[in-house]
């Protein structure tokens, strides 16, 4: 029995990347061969266009003067984000936590000991998997919705300014918080507390923002995860709101912040 | 090979592995024994590099673990079969490990051959039960082919025709020069399946030994009698040099004398014997004695605790 020299971490000119397409192909391998994956995307496609569908019939008799005005035809599409985002949060959760609690994990770092390139595999494995699926998610909504809409309030058009922004922004919105969950996932390594922790975060600032006195709401509410997030999905921008990718950009870093966080602790800690 | 030096795990004022030092070499079946929470798994885990030693090395083929690429192709282990996702199928499971460490397709077909699980190979392995578990993560162990093989309990949950198929795999995977190390606490099973021990306690190498060192370290064997004239059989037999006792079934057991003399003794004095056996020292017995100080789970009664974890 011999060792292989190109075998060896040391020895190799790549080492940062050696194994990567490897690690890559494993990994897409573990989200497309369990049912949870399919479920929760399901669940996801099901919320987005049953919300479009229902809102495109029953919304319009409803409008005010002053909603016919404001309402943002697409961001009322895409209102069905708000129950997608949990699907989207648990499959990120899942797809590592499911790791630690089943003690799966142990047998993952067996075979890929170089513990932060299991990790970058699993966010750009996610990522990928999760930008396509909510990308086609939201513009599936949209034309549902548009398809279903009766009279021309709340109608765009495909072509219209910022709509296919807000569309793809949809879909990254759903990316950047199954991250977050994927993030959580590998800090707190139980997929039950890691989701838990994943809802406080996202709602319970969107609350306590609402208990603040009115300067405070003004200066801190825009910049709460979900209010900064959602931004990207508006075709028109809200009074006091941020831009859209300024928003967007708020709402990665507190996914970045939980995934960077993550890289540090994987290397420390024993599995 | 496996070679650990100076080999040491702490959690916080607990010390689980305490400057463990041993040489595992290929070819032969070596056997990891020592009672619960001696630090069998600990150094199994640090071994392959998901728990790392608080002072010390241990290498596999000459490398920390944590070098290799590839390490699969080094080192096969198995030390958890019930740690896998239930959701998926065995050959999926199979299949991802060996993605990760760019190993042929072909190679999760052979190995679910070789275990026995092919028919199955497609059921989602929440529904295994504990023995076809333990055959997975014997495919997963052997899906590099490695020259390495590491098992923590593996025939925990197999059945007789299991064992005796594991028994047969891993002495075949030894005489092909490939390093096995096997932890068990079936010390019937450890005694045929074992060419060599490393025994620990409290983190603390015990022994590091072939079979029959092992077995000349302890007590030696004693010899059975069993006579309606016991008490004065045992009073000349002392006489003779022997060390008797007196057991509560009314037979004596003798130690420091052989079956032919305790005879001829007793010829001698003619008193009728009903019984007279000689008895080998056992794996068993050696090792409790060899452990005896080092239990860390003893229950009132004197017996040590069983369950591990």
């Amino acid at each position: 029995m011999q060792t292989i020299p190109d075998d060896i971490t040391r020895h190799s000119r790549h080492s940062l990347t050696a194994g990567l397409g490897d690690t890559l192909r494993a990994e897409f391998c573990k989200l497309r061969s369990v049912r949870s994956t399919y479920w929760t995307l399901f669940a996801a496609l099901a919320f987005n266009v049953t919300f479009a569908a229902v809102e495109a019939i029953f919304l319009p008799g409803r409008l005010s003067e002053h909603d016919k005005a404001t309402l943002d035809g697409v961001r009322v599409s895409l209102g069905g984000s708000h129950l997608s985002q949990i699907a989207f949060s648990v499959l990120g959760v899942l797809f590592i936590a499911s790791e630690y609690t089943t003690g799966m994990i142990r047998v993952t770092l067996a075979a890929v000991p170089r513990r932060r390139l299991v990790l970058t595999a699993k966010v750009t494995v996610f990522a990928a998997t999760a930008v396509v699926a909510g990308i086609a998610v939201s513009f599936i909504a949209y034309f549902v919705f548009q398809g279903l809409l009766r009279g021309e309030n709340l109608r765009s058009s495909i072509g219209d300014p910022g709509v296919v922004r807000a569309l793809i922004g949809g879909g990254l919105y759903l990316a950047v918080l199954g991250l977050l969950g994927l993030g959580l996932g590998a800090i707190i390594r139980a997929s039950a507390g890691a989701i838990a922790a994943l809802f406080s975060l996202l709602f319970v600032p969107q609350v306590l923002v609402q208990l603040l006195p009115d300067s405070w709401k003004t200066a801190i509410g825009p910049y709460v995860p979900m209010e900064a997030g959602s931004q990207i999905f508006s075709q028109h921008r809200e009074a006091g709101a941020l831009s859209p990718w300024v928003g967007f950009a708020v709402f990665s870093l507190y996914a970045g912040i939980a995934v960077i966080i993550a890289f540090v602790l994987i290397d420390r800690r024993d599995a | 090979m496996i070679e650990a030096t100076g080999l040491s795990k702490r959690y916080g004022e607990t010390v689980a592995v305490d400057d463990l030092s041993f040489i595992v070499p290929p070819g032969q079946v070596t056997g990891f024994l020592g009672p619960n929470g001696s630090g069998k798994s600990t150094t199994m885990r640090m071994i392959i590099g998901l728990d790392s030693p608080t002072a010390g090395v241990v290498t596999v083929n000459g490398r920390r673990y944590g070098e290799y690429i590839r390490p699969l192709l080094q080192v096969g282990a198995l030390l958890d079969a019930r740690a896998i996702h239930g959701g998926r199928s065995a050959y999926n499971h199979l299949l991802w490990l060996a993605l990760s460490n760019g190993i042929a397709r072909r190679r999760v077909d052979e190995v679910l051959d070789q275990v026995g699980l092919r028919s199955v190979a497609t059921k989602r392995v929440g529904g295994f039960s504990l023995g076809m578990s333990q055959r997975l993560g014997i495919a997963a162990a052997m899906l590099g082919n490695p020259s390495i093989l590491v098992f923590d309990e593996p025939v925990n949950g197999l059945d007789p025709e299991g064992v005796l198929w594991f028994r047969t795999l891993i002495k075949s995977l030894a005489s092909q020069g490939r390093t096995v190390l096997l932890s068990s606490h079936l010390m019937s099973e450890m005694a045929i399946t074992a060419d060599r021990f490393i025994i620990i306690g409290r983190g603390r190498l015990i022994a590091q030994t072939s079979v029959e060192e092992l077995l000349a370290r302890g007590d030696g064997g004693f010899v059975l009698v069993r006579s309606s004239q016991a008490s004065a059989l045992a009073a000349m037999l002392k006489n003779r040099g022997a060390t008797v006792e007196c057991q509560t079934d009314g037979t004596l057991r003798v130690t420091a004398m052989t079956t032919e003399t305790v005879g001829a003794i007793a010829a001698d004095i003619a008193i009728v014997l009903m019984e007279l056996s000689a008895h080998s020292p056992s794996l068993e017995a050696t090792y409790m004695q060899l452990t005896g100080d080092s239990v860390e789970y003893r229950t009132s009664d004197g017996a040590s605790a069983s369950d591990e974890r």
